[in-house]
């Protein structure tokens, strides 16, 4: 066991070193800092004070080794579009997103397995077409459009739902959330289906997949020969088997959940760190754009991490493989 | 029909007598996705001859026209069919040019990915060790980044870098460089697979033994037989990088709007959406999802089609 985790942890290390030379490469040469945060009058000693200031004269490695000194504490400089810390940026915008993201990936789980079991159970049924239709049209559609058609029908035509922003949030600490009021629920009804739908039709056919797979196989069968109840071996046996892909799957899904988020956030003018960072694109911020990378990438490694480790507990074969060997 | 003829049936007479063509036209779904795809792939192809108006004559255009609704709406014009946007464009030849580029990019990134995936496949396959190693762990990494964000970031690093005059005429094609270079590790993935096949079969062994080079079996020999799985990914990525640069150019990352895309057109239209004025954003939307839908399940129908273990 330790020895696995000291070893995914070696291979996450090169990915997050890489990143951040990217990203300090991005930071040290695109643009020039200096002259963006001197304006428009400054005399030659006030930019060599500056330079020397931010260590831009020192030797490429001596840079990169304090950037990510600074990035380790959390440290990435002034935003040049708000001219505020970049970290504190972050910390403010983190809240909104991440409840979006649990949100949608809890709708995509709570709707998307029921749908895979009933369809994998019941194949012919015209209620399983209408899911497997329906799941088709979801991987087809770009998330973009369907939160545009979601505002139209729900915000434009019926008047339902808000169509943009997080309504009322409370403060818990530096925490705020949109859970606890009730207009801050509704705003966040539409952007959770916008962004969960790609999930959970993915979710829905990995399970109906996996259940199909396993219904045909030889414990299944015997289960039944047992006289147990239908319930008991598709719940009992059958299910619990489907999980372990399931698992993977949405963890590793709950990375691209939060960079799609950029697009739903847009949509949706939702106060969150993808529409800080697509903002920041367009006018070309490098510092957000810079600490946004590197912490999509933590989170991502992070992630990644979990997942193998969950694998690790959840499926015995692994144990036993790596203890005698190769086969 | 002479005996010769009967013996040695022409093209045509043996693409109908194929399992290929029977599982095509026993699938009425893939049928109807073909039709569309074709109307939507000739109409794009075709706009500058068949659209009704040329919406980039800034002379033929008229302020008078503006936000006319769909022809068959109480006060819409007949002479524009699905409606006009706030410039007195009309909206179904704005959308045929716009298809036209999501379908220029949408192919040039596919044929991008295509060869650096087939490349990176038969070297990481056919000379395993090191290469094999390093070459699967980079797809490997690049895999766990979703395609939008990479895609995003090239975008952003080259608008930094770059003026903006120059950004606007090279924006084409660093659309197509990022959603290229970011789709390449599935071809990569399959192609390995299968060359990992190929290569121990006699034929290879055989072209060894005569002492052709590595280079040569492996793009002469090797190459033709990998090629069947990388047609379906191949058709199934178009779609994709057709949905990657409709999302970039939403987030007005994507194609100037000098040259809109379908995205382009979207995002353009979602500004009137509470105005009432919806067809000038949904009808690109329906486009958009008509294309995508129809090479989607096209690709679907060949996986399963050239699939022996379905049969």
């Amino acid at each position: 066991m330790f020895a696995f985790i000291v070893n995914r942890l070696l291979q996450a290390l090169p990915v997050m070193l890489t990143v951040s030379l990217l990203s300090f490469a991005m930071f040290a040469y695109v643009g020039d800092p200096v002259a963006i945060m001197l304006g428009q009058d400054y005399t030659i000693a006030q930019r060599d004070a500056l330079i020397a200031d931010l260590g831009l004269d020192q030797p490429f490695f001596v840079q990169f080794g304090k950037f990510v000194w600074n990035a380790l504490q959390g440290e990435f400089g002034l935003s040049y579009r708000l001219s505020r810390p970049v970290a504190q940026l972050i910390v403010e915008r983190a809240p909104a997103t991440l409840e979006l993201a649990l949100c949608a990936a809890f709708l995509a789980l709570a709707v998307g397995v029921p749908m895979g079991v009933y369809t994998g159970l019941y194949r012919h049924s015209w209620l399983s077409r209408f899911f497997l239709t329906f799941s088709l049209i979801g991987v087809s559609l770009p998330t973009f459009l369907i939160g545009i058609l979601l505002i139209l029908v729900f915000s434009v035509w019926l008047g339902w739902l808000p169509s943009f922003g997080r309504g009322d949030t409370v403060n818990l600490g530096w925490w705020s959330t949109g859970l606890l009021t009730w207009s801050g629920l509704k705003a966040l009804i539409l952007p959770s289906i916008t962004l969960g739908l790609f999930q959970l039709t993915l979710i829905m056919r990995l399970v109906r997949a996996e259940m199909m797979e396993v219904l045909r196989t030889d414990y299944i069968k015997f289960a039944r020969a047992r006289g147990l109840t239908n319930r008991a071996v598709h719940f009992g046996h059958a299910l619990k088997n489907t999980l372990v892909p399931v698992i993977t799957i949405t963890g590793l899904q709950l990375g691209a959940i939060i960079a799609f988020a950029i697009v739903t956030e847009t949509v949706f003018q939702w106060p969150g760190m993808g529409l800080l960072f697509i903002q920041s694109v367009g006018v070309a911020d490098i510092p957000v754009m810079s600490a946004y990378l590197l912490l999509i990438a933590l989170m991502f490694v992070t992630i990644n991490l979990i997942v193998d480790l969950l694998y690790y507990a959840v499926d015995p074969r692994l144990r036993i493989g790596r203890g005698k060997g190769a086969h | 029909m002479s005996d010769a003829a009967l013996r040695r049936p022409g093209a045509l007479r043996r693409m109908l007598d194929s399992d290929l063509w029977w599982s095509f036209s026993h699938s009425p779904v893939t049928v109807a996705s073909a039709i569309v795809a074709l109307v939507c792939i000739g109409g794009a192809v075709l706009a500058p001859w068949i659209a009704p108006h040329n919406p980039f004559d800034l002379a033929s255009l008229q302020l008078m026209d503006a936000f006319k609704p769909p022809a068959w709406e109480a006060d819409g014009d007949p002479s524009y069919l699905l409606g006009t946007d706030d410039q007195g464009r009309d909206v179904l030849s704005a959308i045929m040019y716009g298809a036209r580029v999501s379908l220029l990019v949408g192919f040039c990134a596919v044929l991008l990915s295509v060869t650096i995936g087939i490349t990176a496949g038969l070297a990481a396959g056919y000379l395993g060790g090191t290469v094999d190693a390093v070459l699967m762990r980079i797809a490997d990494i690049k895999l766990t980044f979703p395609t939008i964000l990479i895609a995003l970031l090239i975008d952003g690093v080259v608008r930094a870098a770059l003026p903006r005059e120059v950004h606007d005429q090279i924006a084409l094609y660093v659309v197509i460089f990022a959603i290229g270079i970011s789709n390449w590790p599935s071809f990569a993935r399959t192609v390995r697979g299968s060359t990992l096949v190929e290569r121990n079969k006699e034929y290879v062994q055989a072209a060894r033994v005569i002492g052709i080079s590595r280079a040569r079996i492996m793009v002469s020999h090797v190459l033709p037989n990998v090629l069947g799985p990388v047609l379906v990914i191949a058709t199934l990525n178009l779609g994709f990088a057709v949905l990657a640069e409709a999302t970039l150019s939403f987030l007005g990352v994507g194609v100037p709007p000098t040259q809109p895309s379908l995205g382009t057109l979207i995002r353009i239209g979602n500004d009137f959406l509470f105005s009432g004025e919806w067809w000038i954003t949904i009808f690109p939307g329906i486009a958009l999802i008509l294309l995508v839908l129809s090479v989607n399940l096209l690709g679907d129908w060949l996986r399963d089609a050239l699939n022996p273990k379905l049969r």
